[in-house]
């Protein structure tokens, strides 16, 4: 058993992350609709969609057709100091905050610790900071190996480098993340 | 009972398979997913080989030579594959695969739904008030078609439900088929928890209402003896990558009379009699369903594939399964935190066995399994609906042949006990 080849995979930054799910709701998120009067089932959804023009919630649920593993985002935009407004569909301003974060999945451990990971990067930053995390996660893990992962712009998403080994694997860890660019763009 | 194949026969069976003898990870392979696909002796890639060096022609056409021995040799594979599962030449119709021949039944019905075929198309009709009864264990491939078809046609879909232990529910089964029944399609032999279904006793259930019987015999033709006229089923369907033959085959059998008054489903060339600029007359069964050049270097290296699961005996390789699926079973209930779906230890099952293993996702197992060069399948299994009946979204499946090796399913248990340390997962 070479168990260095799964424990370069397996980190125990994503086996820990796999446990404690941080930002999951373990019941699944309430209906988006429902979700303004459901005070406290989910903190992605205390500013309700449609409260005003300085705030909108939006999701994205994505599956792995390949394994049936599933994710759903759900992402509070509030307007950045600048006055980026996050009310319409579309990429938000850079300085857009994401203010709530929440997710409810079911799959392996690569695909659920990212999600944890990601809950915990975004949560609180602005769309440029999040927008440039995802493109260095992405590049990292189609690089087949050959990109030493930057461990300042990623933190605890640079445990994913050993993912980009197993090309099977990068959609794992991908579906968070692509189901929060879609929640970003979605209207 | 037929005497099981020994190991020393196994042995030898595996040199026909040079796939086998290789490493993987740093490790032999172990091959535990002949459930997702076969692999071929070197018998069935030779035929293959010399159709294309020696003899390739398009078949049912052309008068020349080679045109000639090729439709010959076509043919023969016909009646090899027939004669392997009791039915006679002309109630074989090649397909794609397994799922082709399910979505070609189902679109006999619906053509005859919408009047094509004629009077004696009608039996095939359905409409508002028809039920169409599948099971809860079946493949996707056997259930959607089947929902397609329901909403095409107005009529029902009704199925039979499985229990906790993967085994159907017969006693509801006798109140889901009823007089408005006109379909039952099931499954054989379950791809994900190896039940063997109690076939007579639906086929029983179904004649007693009228109703056609199809059986997908995608893991029970390629795994023990099939007799499909002592089944007495309407249809049934199987591939021929699950039974040591090419992708890009498939079988329906059908019975003659039957086959006789279906309207086509794929339509075009050398499936016609007389064209004219608005009308066609179609050619009898099985000329009538194979619209277009056929798969002919994959049905006659089919035909190979069903004579060396002959000369082996499916007798003794059924023989050798079952010892090898309750080798699994034992295997399997014997390590913490894993639970075992479908049937128990002692009763009967293909050669495969699907379980759970606590806190650890079925693809993180697969993955650590893959990382000693043994391949399951992990996901769903195409069979998302009994999954979700069993309260599980994904499993692991390992899956055996005729040419696995008790060493390779001890292997496989032995690393599998390692994957919950290893995940950090205490039982």
């Amino acid at each position: 058993m070479t168990q260095s080849a799964m424990q370069q995979l397996y980190q125990q930054i994503i086996l820990d992350h796999a446990k404690s799910r941080n930002g999951a709701s373990a019941e699944g998120l309430p209906p988006l609709e429902a979700a303004g009067t459901a005070a406290g089932a989910s903190r992605g959804a205390a500013s309700p969609a449609g409260a005003g023009s300085g705030s909108r919630v939006t999701e994205s649920h994505q599956v792995n057709t390949t394994c049936g593993d599933e994710v759903t985002v759900r992402i509070g935009l509030r307007a950045g100091e600048s006055g980026g407004s996050p009310a319409s569909a579309g990429e938000p301003a850079d300085d857009v905050v994401i203010e709530e974060f929440a997710w409810a999945g079911d799959g392996c451990s690569i695909s659920m610790a990212s999600a944890s990971v990601l809950h915990d990067i975004v949560r609180g930053e602005n769309v440029a900071t999040a927008r440039a995390v995802l493109n260095t996660f992405r590049e990292m893990l189609r690089s087949r190996g050959t990109i030493e992962p930057d461990e300042e712009v990623l933190g605890d998403a640079a445990a994913f480098a050993g993912v980009s080994r197993y090309p099977a694997r990068v959609k794992c860890a991908m579906l968070p993340w692509v189901a929060f660019e879609a929640a970003l763009l979605a209207g | 009972m037929a005497r099981p194949l020994t190991d020393e026969e196994v042995d030898r069976i595996r040199n026909d398979f040079p796939i086998l003898d290789q490493l993987v990870n740093g490790h032999p392979l172990n091959y535990l997913d002949s459930g997702a696909t076969s692999q071929n002796p070197l018998s069935v890639m030779e035929a293959e080989q010399e159709f294309y060096e020696q003899r390739n022609a398009a078949v049912h056409r052309g008068a020349h030579t080679l045109a000639f021995g090729a439709t010959e040799t076509f043919e023969a594979a016909r009646a090899t594959v027939a004669a392997f599962i009791g039915a006679k030449a002309d109630e074989i119709v090649w397909t794609s695969n397994a799922t082709e021949g399910i979505n070609l039944v189902a679109y006999a019905f619906s053509n005859a739904s919408l009047g094509l075929g004629g009077p004696a198309a009608t039996r095939f009709s359905l409409g508002a008030g028809d039920e169409i009864v599948v099971t809860e264990m079946e493949h996707h491939a056997n259930l959607i078609p089947w929902q397609q078809l329901a909403l095409r046609t107005g009529a029902t879909l009704r199925f039979i439900p499985v229990l906790d232990d993967g085994t159907l529910d017969l006693a509801a089964a006798a109140g889901v088929i009823g007089a408005r029944t006109r379909l039952l399609a099931l499954t054989h032999a379950s791809n994900v928890v190896g039940t063997i279904n109690p076939v007579a006793e639906l086929v029983a259930l179904a004649r007693s209402v009228g109703a056609l019987v199809l059986l997908d015999a995608c893991q029970s033709v390629p795994h023990l003896p099939v007799d499909v006229a002592a089944l007495d089923v309407d249809f049934a369907v199987f591939s021929g990558h699950k039974m040591l033959g090419p992708t890009g085959i498939g079988v329906l059998y059908g019975k003659a009379e039957l086959l006789a008054g279906m309207p086509p489903f794929l339509t075009g060339g050398s499936m016609i009699t007389t064209v004219d600029m608005h009308t066609a007359e179609f050619l009898a069964p099985p000329q009538r369903f194979e619209a277009g050049t056929q798969r002919i270097s994959q049905a006659i290296a089919l035909a190979a594939a069903v004579e060396y699961l002959t000369e082996t005996g499916m007798e003794r390789i059924a023989a050798r399964e079952a010892e090898l699926g309750q080798r699994l079973v034992a295997g399997l209930v014997g390590i913490p935190g894993v639970r075992l779906l479908g049937p128990p230890a002692g009763v009967d099952r293909i050669g495969l066995a699907s379980f759970d293993l606590a806190g650890v996702h079925a693809h993180d197992v697969g993955q650590y399994l893959d990382e000693a060069g043994i391949a399951v399948r992990v996901g769903h299994h195409c069979a998302q609906p009994l999954h979700r009946r069993l309260g599980v979204t994904a499993s692991t499946r390992a899956s055996t042949y005729l040419y696995t090796t008790t060493d390779e399913v001890d292997r496989f248990l032995a690393t599998l006990a390692e994957v919950a340390p290893f995940f950090g997962v205490k039982s």
